[in-house]
């Protein structure tokens, strides 16, 4: 992260417990604004427990931050207000339309009903999607389904958007279309949280975190760490710093 | 917050209106089941199939196969040998036999009774008993039924097919709905969005609740209409009673949908812990009075146990609320614990 740029995550010393087990151990961590922040680390490292807690939806056994300039204890609530969420399986309802989704998620985030219609004809202008807006999505394809999700988690023009895993099972032209649009927000302000399997994805991102038995063992940019570690590729980096791992499945 | 309400309740509105099948089945199923157990399943015995062996004609033998005959509950079979009727049980010819004696001038009987069904059996060997004795009895006795003078079975059954439907219905459909969105994901997106917990769980519950008012008018009409239960005042209480009820099932599945993490589970969950008790245990089919006590105990922890018997009170019997406190009482204790717990539950996962 750049010296003058300005923070939108910061945390410090964020750990959680389940029990004896330690999920998440002394993580700290600042991301600019427009960054594209990837977050990286095995299965069972501690990701998804991690951005649970800055997302708002599990407090902290210790340790704090503020994301988007609310404290993620005492504001959580203000916290959803200004980020935008986009699941694995990039969920959505799957018996609703195209523009019946997009509607929905749109007025969750408190849109008023003309702003969704204008920006979502924007989006399905831009897309190429026009003549989709009435299908059901279940019947569109997965890399349609995909952007789609990114849509919904973005149109209330979030100051961070957390995308989990987004690119699972999407084969690699289509995953390159979505890393443009990715890149696009970027470019508006927006800053990405990203969590991938792809290391190949690690690369575009602006810094990257590695995460390994729930501490973080690993945090600049990809160009840097591969310098740091003497690595052609992130892959290498990644097989480096994880290979002490005990968690993971 | 008003718009988000509403736009959680139009989501649910069309995935149930889209899901066609699900809502037929759920809208016909309490008709199929109404109707059927109203007319095709009853417990009246008709069409007892008797034979009957005298061993020695009088003119007493002759009055008492007469009776027999002219009663609508038998079909006469012929005369008999001892020796045949063993035969004739067997091969389900005959469902009774009666032996006739006369010993010192008086006439005595005996019944033979194929207890295979013991329903049957029992029925047939008190009507056979009622018919031959009759001549015989000394002092009439007057059998006054009340609340259902001519004995329906629909009488019967109808509140337990309430108490079974609501159960199915609002506990099966809410805990699948929202186990469903947990398993697609899209229950992660609400939680993370600004949408307060108790906009979700409303938004998932007013729209079956509605869907259950529905089928409760239906299943009113049906019962006083077709199935000819007696109509009057009291069907304000047997709606405010069942709305407590549906309340008690929704709030059910949404503590079976904090508990299964699957739609099948949720299913399994629901089938297992609601429906069989409901059958077995809830007086529905089987009076709780015959059961061994610790099934009884079992049965008090059972809602529809406790609705079925304020049903009866009210729709049968149609006394007024003051008969059914207990059952209300303990109703409403019950759909304030659950509910209770299943908003716990819900907003355990900080």
């Amino acid at each position: 992260m750049m010296d003058n740029m300005e923070t939108v995550i910061s945390v410090n010393g964020l750990t959680k417990q389940f029990g004896s087990f330690t999920a998440v151990d002394h993580i700290t961590l600042q991301v600019g604004r427009g960054e594209i922040f990837g977050f990286l680390g095995a299965n069972g490292a501690g990701k998804t427990t991690a951005m649970r807690m800055l997302c708002g939806l599990s407090y902290p056994t210790a340790g704090g931050g503020t994301v988007a300039g609310f404290d993620i204890v005492s504001q959580a609530e203000e916290i959803k207000r200004h980020i935008g969420y986009m699941s694995q399986r990039f969920s959505l309802y799957e018996n609703l339309t195209v523009w019946e989704n997009l509607n929905l998620f749109a007025t969750i985030y408190g849109m008023a009903s003309k702003d969704i219609k204008s920006k979502a004809e924007e989006v399905f202008k831009t897309l190429g999607m026009e003549n989709m807006r009435n299908t059901l999505v279940k019947e569109i394809p997965l890399g349609w389904k995909q952007k789609l999700a990114f849509t919904a988690a973005t149109l209330h023009s979030p100051d961070i958007v957390f995308l989990d895993e987004p690119t699972g099972g999407v084969d690699p032209a289509t995953r390159r279309k979505f890393w443009e649009m990715i890149y696009r927000a970027s470019s508006q302000g927006m800053t990405i949280f990203v969590t991938t399997h792809y290391l190949d994805e690690a690369e575009y991102c602006s810094r990257i975190s590695i995460m390994v038995d729930g501490r973080i063992k690993a945090l600049d940019s990809p160009a840097r760490l591969k310098e740091q570690y003497c690595a052609a590729t992130m892959d290498e980096v990644f097989r480096i710093v994880a290979k002490d791992a005990k968690r993971s499945d | 917050m008003s718009t988000i309400f509403q736009s959680l309740i139009k989501k649910e509105v069309l995935h149930l209106v889209r899901d066609f099948r699900t809502v037929t089945v759920v809208l016909v199923m309490p008709v199929v089941l109404l109707l059927l157990f109203g007319f095709a399943i009853s417990t009246e015995v008709n069409n007892v199939n008797v034979a009957v062996v005298v061993e020695r004609h009088t003119d007493e033998t002759r009055q008492a196969i007469d009776r027999l005959r002219a009663n609508p509950y038998f079909t006469f079979c012929g005369i008999a040998t001892h020796s045949e009727v063993e035969e004739l049980l067997r091969k389900g010819k005959v469902d009774a036999a009666v032996v006739l004696r006369t010993e010192n001038g008086k006439l005595t009987h005996q019944i033979i009774v194929d207890a295979s069904n013991t329903t049957m059996a029992q029925t047939s060997t008190a009507y056979i008993e009622s018919v031959i004795s009759n001549s015989s009895a000394g002092v009439p006795v007057v059998a006054n039924t009340l609340y259902n003078p001519q004995l329906k079975s629909a009488y019967h059954f109808v509140p337990g097919i309430m108490g079974m439907i609501f159960i199915l219905i609002c506990a099966m459909m809410t805990s699948v709905s929202i186990v469903s969105e947990k398993e697609t994901g899209t229950m992660n997106l609400l939680l993370v969005s600004p949408v307060r917990p108790r906009t979700i769980i409303l938004g998932k519950l007013v729209p079956y609740f509605l869907l259950s008012c529905i089928i409760l008018t239906l299943v009113l009409a049906l019962s006083y209409t077709v199935l000819g239960l007696p109509f009057s005042a009291s069907v304000v209480n047997v709606v405010w009673v069942t709305i407590l009820y549906i309340v008690l099932a929704l709030s059910l599945g949404l503590l079976i949908s904090t508990i299964a993490s699957t739609q099948v589970a949720a299913l399994l969950v629901s089938g297992v812990m609601f429906m069989i008790p409901v059958v077995l245990l809830s007086g529905m089919i089987f009076p709780v009075e015959n059961m061994p006590l610790p099934l009884q105990w079992l049965s008090c922890i059972i809602p529809a146990r406790w609705y079925i018997s304020a049903m009866r009170v009210l729709m049968i019997q149609q006394l007024p609320v003051g008969y059914v406190l207990t059952e209300v009482s303990v109703l409403l204790g019950m759909t304030l614990a659950v509910l209770a717990l299943a908003i716990k539950k819900f907003n355990a996962k900080k």
